[in-house]
């Protein structure tokens, strides 16, 4: 196909032209994404690694959360035989690509792929993805892309080495109990600096310099109090022994990994690697919405302007637009397709409504998003929507009116006790803001995982561990894998744990259980 | 420009060893589950792929998650097409409708699926049941053929096997040592005494003479020391390598008749099953034959063997001689390996049990490699049974044929649990004599 006339004159030619790639087609084609992606939309990415990889790998990828080294682990061969029956089964396509939030940025392409499917995928995840990785704030907070390779090698070598020395039984015992806590081994807010060591020592000298000068012998000789029993503790004391040990805590895994008094330095070691990669994705399921959306946004628009100018067939377009579609497909709820919202979808419904308000807002985008309706610069509103908001939030400020009917979203009210749903909200006026708090908190990571915290610990009486389970709207916990979890914490514990089911609005006792020796 | 790197020659199987831990996590219930297809499923299926579901017990990996029946909660949904706030669904029933998912769902346990064991995978389980470590060294006494294999060289042998490169060596090595002259060296001096020839004088004749004489000396050495000696001659020796027979075909043989009911029958088919896969393991061809008889016998096929029902009356000895007759027209035995194990409960009638054994003394045992009979008793009878010499008329007659024969072996079950022991004595029993 002839270039378009009048566009480009001099460089406007097609990246490629067969279905085939070869290396040399792949990084004419990276270059004039990576031209697009920082010339045009002012992507800020991590320097890529591309990757080529066959099924066999990318079904291996999967097991290990996608991670390029992983630790190992028996639950890691249950995913992978799950994975690999699906595909083999054709029940299930696996990914064009995979990518990993490191620096440099390690992209997996699939060698399956067609040309025009590597230049999608590229522009998706190496530019996309990548961005995102970079610039948003809640991985800027928690993870560090350029340590996270060096640090799973670090643990693949630890638990192989720990393997050898303390035997296969006891580190997949620590593991399975590491586990069944990893989604309570997260820290979810910011905490207070620690202090360096020099600061600390700085601290103690201070604090014995007062001590000495303040020094007074005749503080000796003043009688004790006679009146309280010994054993008895004070509320003085608990409150001491709490803020001591930072209770209430909701990091169980570090919690445990700190305070446990039977475990051994190298099953702390453990605990605190299961944390680390925990935290390292706990971004991640934070902005399932953002992130794909992001990065399907990026790839939409590069391949629309790579085309624009003529460095792509219309055949290529066509492929692109095909896969693109199904990427973002919705069903609606009552298609027996439907299984849940696509993060894919609405993130990219969203982040396109958002390219619309900025350029051609209508008289409502105005009313709800008067900071940013046709304000023009579509691209710097969208760069600052992905630094700085995860999928909450980012519902929450940008989801519009007009996105909800176009989308028909509606909200369902879903008390178990009753034997009908009630539609609480639909598209209409009154239902806007409904349906936009009701989305954001479905896909609050925080707010769908029970919430459950370290209350307190007797370290001089029983030694036994209080967890409290706040339960919200009513919702329990499934009693046979809360059981189990128990005695998994009960095991990293080593004395009894009790955990009480404590209602958020009328601080009522639900249940309580307690995992004790067997 | 970025950095293209071609992962797909870096090694594929990093998951393997997850998945082999996975395998011994699962081990316990996946026996169970083994075991429980060769109870039911058919011999052969067990030598396969095996699509086992996933056992909850020992690779659940539980974590605090919401119970889905409890509590209040709100779902939004695409696609609304005509509701308005207010109206009222019902749910649908048995929980797992379309509008009751919603995302948190979608991330919760899937452990409700299944996979693929492979055969080796099968077999060890079901084997490491059974307790069979080193069944498969113990050494079966077999027909073998034998194909002359290349061992080295010899000195004497058929003029076809002569090794001419060697032979050439040796003479080659021979002539150097003995200094024999060379062509060369005798036609040089023959030009030499040619040329003298011409040339007169004394002084020229002398030295003719002595030419003459050293020519003389060289031919009579060629002639001495021959060119090739029977000494440097070489054969390709041959050594005739026992060739393992590669086919072996296993007869089943079962006594159907009414007293043989549903017990006794999937006792012996364990029984035949662990026979087969021993076969199949060690040999790359195994064909299984199977005979069932009343009072009369007819192969059939593996369906029918185990699940229809027949009745009559009971004569061993037509199980024998369908045997015969289709070893006869398909099984030579010079070309395969003969296996036959026969269950039975024991009854038949006195006079053809004396025919049984004239049967299998005369022909059957010298053409098997092994003949395995297997007398399923009832429970309550192993007690009296066991020890003693007593038994039902087969079993007496039969003790005559195993006392003749190193490789024919009798045994009684009563239960599922004496299967394997019985099968490893049959084996054990049969290496210790044989070695």
């Amino acid at each position: 196909m002839a270039a378009k006339p009048g566009i480009h004159s001099g460089g406007s030619k097609l990246l490629f032209e067969s279905s085939d790639w070869n290396f040399e087609t792949l990084s004419r084609t990276y270059d004039a994404i990576e031209e697009v992606a920082l010339g045009d939309l002012h992507l800020d990415v991590y320097p890529n690694q591309m990757e080529i990889i066959s099924s066999e790998q990318m079904l291996d990828a999967y097991a290990s959360i996608g991670m390029p080294l992983m630790y190992r682990h028996w639950s890691f061969g249950k995913h992978f035989v799950n994975e690999e029956l699906q595909y083999r089964k054709g029940r299930r396509g696996l990914a064009y690509e995979l990518v990993i939030n490191s620096n440099p940025c390690i992209v997996y392409l699939m060698e399956e792929n067609t040309m025009a499917m590597q230049a999608l995928v590229t522009a998706h995840a190496a530019f996309g993805h990548n961005h995102f990785f970079k610039n948003n704030y809640l991985f800027q907070q928690w993870t560090d892309a350029s340590a996270i390779l060096d640090y799973m090698e670090f643990a693949k070598n630890y638990i192989a080495r720990c393997e050898e020395k303390h035997g296969l039984a006891a580190v997949e015992a620590i593991l399975d109990a590491a586990h069944a806590v990893m989604d309570h081994g997260v820290f979810r807010y910011r905490r207070t600096p620690r202090l360096s060591f020099e600061r600390e020592r700085e601290r103690t000298r201070e604090r014995q310099e007062y001590e000495e000068r303040s020094f007074n012998d005749l503080w000796r000789t003043l009688p004790e109090r006679k009146d309280v029993p010994a054993d008895e503790e004070t509320e003085q004391e608990v409150l001491e022994r709490k803020r001591v040990l930072k209770l209430p805590e909701e990091n169980l895994l570090y919690f445990l990994e700190k305070n446990s008094p039977l475990l051994k330095p190298w099953e702390r070691e453990i605990l605190r690697i299961v944390r680390v990669i925990a935290q390292y994705f706990y971004p991640q399921r934070q902005t399932k919405v953002m992130n794909e959306g992001c990065a399907t946004f990026v790839h939409y628009t590069i391949m629309n302007m790579l085309f624009d100018r003529g460095r792509v067939s219309e055949g290529t377009m066509l492929e692109i637009l095909q896969s693109h579609s199904n990427v973002v497909f919705q069903p609606d709820f009552d298609d027996p397709r439907y299984g849940y919202m696509n993060p894919y979808a609405l993130g990219f419904a969203m982040m396109q409504d958002i390219q619309r308000i900025c350029t051609e807002p209508t008289a409502e985008d105005r009313d709800w998003f008067p900071g940013m309706a046709g304000n023009g610069d579509w691209r710097g509103t969208l760069l600052d929507a992905w630094a700085n908001h995860r999928d909450e939030s980012f519902i929450l400020q940008y989801l519009s009116p007009n996105l909800i009917r176009k989308m028909h979203l509606f909200v369902l009210a879903d008390d178990a006790t009753e034997s009908e749903y009630e539609v609480a909200a639909i598209h209409d006026e009154r239902g806007y803001e409904k349906v936009r708090s009701s989305l954001a908190r479905n896909l609050d990571v925080g707010a769908n995982q029970p919430d459950i915290q370290v209350v307190d610990v007797d370290l001089r009486g029983d030694r036994k561990l209080r967890l409290q389970h706040t339960v919200h709207e009513g919702v329990l916990l499934s009693e046979e894998a809360r059981d189990a979890t128990l005695r998994h914490i009960r095991r990293l514990w080593g004395y009894d744990v009790s955990l009480v089911g404590v209602d958020a609005q009328s601080n009522a006792v639900l249940y309580e259980v307690s995992a004790e020796e067997a | 420009m970025p950095n293209y790197i071609d992962r797909r020659l870096n090694p594929k199987d990093k998951s393997l060893s997850n998945r082999q831990r996975f395998l011994k996590r699962a081990r316990g219930e996946l026996k169970r589950i083994i075991n429980d297809r060769v109870r039911t499923g058919r011999i052969s299926d067990v030598d396969a792929d095996q699509t086992v579901p996933v056992p909850a017990r020992g690779t659940s990996e539980p974590h605090f998650q919401h119970d889905h029946e409890t509590g209040q909660r709100e779902h939004v949904l695409p696609g609304n097409k005509a509701y308005i706030a207010g109206d009222r669904i019902r749910k649908p029933q048995g929980g797992a409708g379309g509008a009751s998912s919603d995302p948190s769902d979608s991330g919760d346990m899937e452990d409700d699926f299944r996979f693929v064991l492979s055969r080796e995978e099968v077999l060890d389980l079901f084997f490491e049941d059974l307790e069979l470590p080193d069944l498969v060294k113990l050494n079966l006494k077999e027909v073998v053929s034998f194909k002359p294999r290349r061992a080295g060289y010899a000195i004497s042998g058929a003029p076809t096997n002569i090794n001419i490169a060697r032979t050439m060596r040796n003479s080659f090595g021979r002539r150097i040592a003995l200094h024999r002259p060379s062509r060369q060296d005798v036609e040089a001096l023959e030009q030499e005494i040619a040329k003298l020839d011409q040339q007169p004088g004394d002084k020229v004749k002398e030295r003719l003479e002595k030419l003459r004489e050293e020519l003389d000396r060289l031919n009579r050495r060629r002639r001495v020391i021959s060119y090739v000696d029977p000494l440097d001659i070489r054969f390709n020796r041959f050594e005739q390598q026992p060739l393992p027979n590669a086919n072996a075909v296993m007869f089943c043989l079962m006594d159907v008749s009414g007293s043989m009911g549903e017990r006794e029958k999937d006792l012996a088919k364990r029984f035949f099953v662990l026979l087969h896969l021993f076969l199949k393991r060690r040999y790359e061809r195994t064909d299984v034959v199977f005979i069932r008889h009343t009072h009369e016998a007819q192969e059939v096929d593996e369906e029918t063997f185990f699940y229809s029902t027949q009745s009559g009356g009971t004569i061993v000895s037509t199980a024998l001689e369908e045997m015969l007759r289709v070893i006869q027209e398909r099984y030579p035995s010079n070309e395969w390996n003969i296996y036959a194990a026969q269950a039975s409960d024991g009854d038949n009638m006195s006079e053809d049990s004396r025919h049984c054994v004239a049967m299998l003394d005369q022909e059957i045992m010298r053409l098997c490699q092994y003949y395995a009979y297997v007398e399923i008793i009832d429970e309550r009878e192993s007690d009296i049974f066991r020890a003693t010499e007593n038994g039902t008329s087969l079993w007496r007659a039969y003790r005559i044929v195993a006392e003749r024969w190193q490789n024919f072996q009798m045994t009684r079950i009563a239960g599922p649990s004496d299967i394997y022991p019985v099968f490893h004595q049959l084996f054990a029993k049969q290496s210790q004599k044989g070695s």
